[in-house]
């Protein structure tokens, strides 16, 4: 003792507290498991706020139908794992449910699309709270969004009325119909993750690590997984390279980056070589304008 | 590595997301598809191929039309000594609640002046603030150097004026450094225009500092967040009780009390992530396990019995009022202090501070948005406390509206 903790003990000592806060706080809540490094992240921090009690609330997953395949086998392994409850809701299910139209293009992203499900799912199970792995190193409006962040009855997020957040004193109190949307690893980068990763020597589904694969390289020069959901045309320049993907979203919006890094420790060091923001890297919908992100966010996006 | 959280104060005009910039930038911590994007909006918005700065921080869109920071904005850097987060706060007065927000997590405050205009009514503010929340350190920036051409004279001039101001607040550490946010002096690396100044440049503060160690120092407190009791058969006697070891140290064997119960126990056993350790120290999210089959739920204090918090259902307290509504007296309200949460009142509002003349006024009970205020509440239940000087973890609270659920107000303990 004597001497201060080391940031990543700091880092998740914090995300412990936060956790603990929404299980005392809130009557429904729910841990939204999108199979990414975040959200794993997140379930290794609830076991350790947890265990030996099991999880005060369930994993949801917004399937979109386009995941990676490896993201679920992977959330299958996790889930039977630990032992505790998934609840898996479908896009295409609200896509035909609610007469919604589905994406279109080249690269039908259901990004939008998944918000409804979202919604709905919330509604279904009345969750009051609802846990993300969202960082606010990520995305500038994500640098402005408090951890315990209220949304309307529509899941919307106002900016101009966020709720103080002072010390460490949350304020979860929410009336009928609204809820919470809580990040605990706000606070992370992406390189704090990695080294927690590395730290913890936490499980990650193998599409992290380098491998072969084949991709077609775009107008913008991004390598997007030739797959079922993309259209291809004659023009396409196809490649088959060494990548790996940063972020793992829907197979039709996340693009991967060159890399031979096949264990933790080379992905580490590939991300302090590096010189591209995370999802400047791999995310074609951040880039339609400064605001997306901030615009997804109002309509209830995560 | 260890972490050091600081805020900013200052607007835009002193240079404040100039700075930020600068001190990201410096230390390589933006990558160069952000650099793109902001030489492009910096073109598009000024037409000069020079990156604007301050459009890093500046997220939300209403912020980027109006060249204005409205909204507290978390930003996060690294060097090879530390990881730092930036609580980067708005400097124009309707944002007080902003500021204090941002301001209180922090361990430093950097607060910026324009050599050109020396202390201001809104430096004043922005210090009266880090004086009530107890920023362990004070960095005063003077900024824009450049414009004054590097005046030594300028500098000694605002040093003076400041500390003439700061000598009636109770402020630890101050540090004053010349700098020039928008060329690059004394941020990351020394000036060489300003050779009279022989201290240190404002990173290599920011990495050298030492701050926390204090915090184990204090008495030990702790609040239980969560109560786990397993369902499973041969975990049937366990009851840990989950919360964050707030400050001080604690130890396996040692009395405690329970609050507001007031009944006497021992640790039993202390848990981090599932393995038995002798002691925890603050920061800790921990387990504890007691000896005795005691009546503890959440917002329960634990704490040594050599080193008794006050135990009180009224308390006297600064509180900034932070909502649109104004109060209205005899309203309704819950405290919240870290997990314990109760009903409360406002008996009396016994002084409001003007920050103008830094006095306190009486006789005026009227609290609307960013007024600072001196005030004595009633609880419901008992709260045990620590005086804010003495504790920064269980000397603060908040106040939620019980209709609106809004945060309305933070006080901190006299």
């Amino acid at each position: 003792m004597g001497k201060s903790l080391d940031y990543l003990d700091e880092l998740e000592s914090e995300a412990i507290y936060i956790l603990r806060e929404v299980a005392g706080q809130f009557e429904r809540p729910a841990l939204l498991f999108s199979g990414g490094k975040d959200s794993i992240c997140l379930v290794h921090l609830a076991l350790k706020a947890f265990r030996p009690g099991k999880f005060p609330f369930p994993l949801v997953h917004i399937d979109t139908g386009h995941n990676f395949p490896e993201t679920l086998i992977f959330r299958d392994y996790l889930v039977k794992n630990i032992n505790e409850q998934l609840i898996v809701r479908n896009v295409a299910d609200t896509i035909q449910k609610k007469q919604l139209l589905d994406a279109k293009g080249k690269f039908p992203t259901r990004n939008a699309l998944q918000t409804f499900t979202l919604l709905d799912m919330i509604e279904e199970f009345e969750f009051d709270a609802c846990i993300g792995g969202a960082r606010r190193d990520e995305e500038k409006a994500r640098a402005k969004e408090r951890v315990f962040s209220v949304r309307d009855e529509f899941g919307q997020w106002d900016p101009k009325k966020q709720r103080p957040e002072l010390w460490n004193i949350y304020n979860g109190k929410i009336n009928k119909g609204e809820n919470v949307r809580v990040f605990p690893i706000s606070n992370w980068t992406e390189l704090d993750v990695w080294n927690y990763i590395k730290r913890e020597k936490i499980e990650l589904p193998s599409i992290y690590f380098a491998h072969e694969r084949e991709c077609i390289v775009t107008v913008s020069g991004q390598l997007m997984n030739t797959n079922e959901f993309v259209t291809r045309d004659e023009k396409d320049v196809v490649v088959n390279k060494m990548v790996r993907y940063r972020t793992v979203g829907d197979m039709t919006c996340t693009s991967a980056i060159e890399s031979t890094a096949t264990t933790v420790d080379a992905i580490i060091n590939e991300l302090l070589e590096t010189n591209i923001s995370e999802r400047g890297a791999t995310r074609m919908d951040d880039r339609i304008s400064e605001a997306a992100m901030e615009d997804r966010k109002k309509s209830g996006y995560f | 590595m260890n972490l050091l959280r600081f805020f900013t104060a200052g607007n835009v005009d002193d240079g404040k997301s100039t700075l930020i910039g600068r001190l990201l930038f410096d230390s390589q911590a933006i990558s160069t598809d952000i650099i793109e994007t902001l030489t492009r909006q910096s073109k598009s918005k000024t037409g000069n191929t020079e990156i604007d700065l301050a459009l890093l921080t500046d997220g939300l869109r209403a912020e980027r039309e109006q060249g204005i920071t409205i909204d507290v904005a978390y930003k996060y850097f690294t060097t090879a000594k530390r990881k730092f987060i930036i609580a980067d706060t708005p400097g124009h007065s309707q944002y007080t609640r902003n500021m204090f927000t941002g301001a209180s997590n922090s361990d430093l405050a950097i607060i910026l002046i324009d050599a050109r205009h020396g202390v201001t009514e809104q430096t004043k503010r922005h210090t009266i603030i880090s004086s009530i929340l107890r920023i362990p350190h004070i960095l005063v920036c003077i900024n824009k150097m450049d414009l004054v051409n590097y005046s030594e004279e300028d500098f000694k001039k605002i040093e003076r004026e400041y500390l003439m101001f700061a000598k009636q607040l109770d402020l630890k550490d101050i540090v004053f450094i010349p700098v020039s946010a928008l060329e690059g002096d004394n941020v990351v690396a020394s000036s060489q225009k300003m050779v009279w100044y022989h201290g240190k440049t404002l990173l290599d503060i920011l990495e050298t500092l030492e701050v926390k160690e204090s915090v184990e120092k204090e008495n030990a407190r702790f609040q239980v967040q969560y109560v786990i009791r397993p369902q499973a058969d041969n975990l049937h006697d366990y009851r840990g009780f989950a919360g964050k070891v707030l400050s001080g140290v604690y130890k396996k064997g040692q009395r405690v009390l329970v609050l507001p119960s007031a009944v006497e126990t021992t640790i039993d056993k202390i848990e981090i992530n599932r393995e038995e350790v002798n002691e925890a120290g603050a920061n800790r999210s921990v387990v504890f396990h007691l000896t005795d089959d005691v009546d503890v739920s959440r917002g329960n204090s634990i704490v040594p019995l050599e080193e008794l918090p006050s135990n009180a259902n009224e308390i006297t307290a600064t509180i900034c009022w932070m909502d649109n509504t104004d109060y209205i007296p005899g309203q309704k309200i819950l405290l919240q202090q870290n997990s314990f949460r109760t009903k409360a009142v406002i008996k009396e509002v016994i002084s409001k501070l003007d920050i103008h003349s830094y006095k306190h006024i009486e006789n005026d009970s009227s609290m609307k948005l960013n007024d600072l205020c001196k005030v004595l509440i009633k609880t419901a239940e008992l709260v045990s406390f620590d005086s804010f000087a003495d504790n920064r973890n269980t000397g603060a609270f908040i106040l939620i509206n019980e209709n609106t659920n809004n945060t309305i107000a933070a006080g901190t303990i006299d």
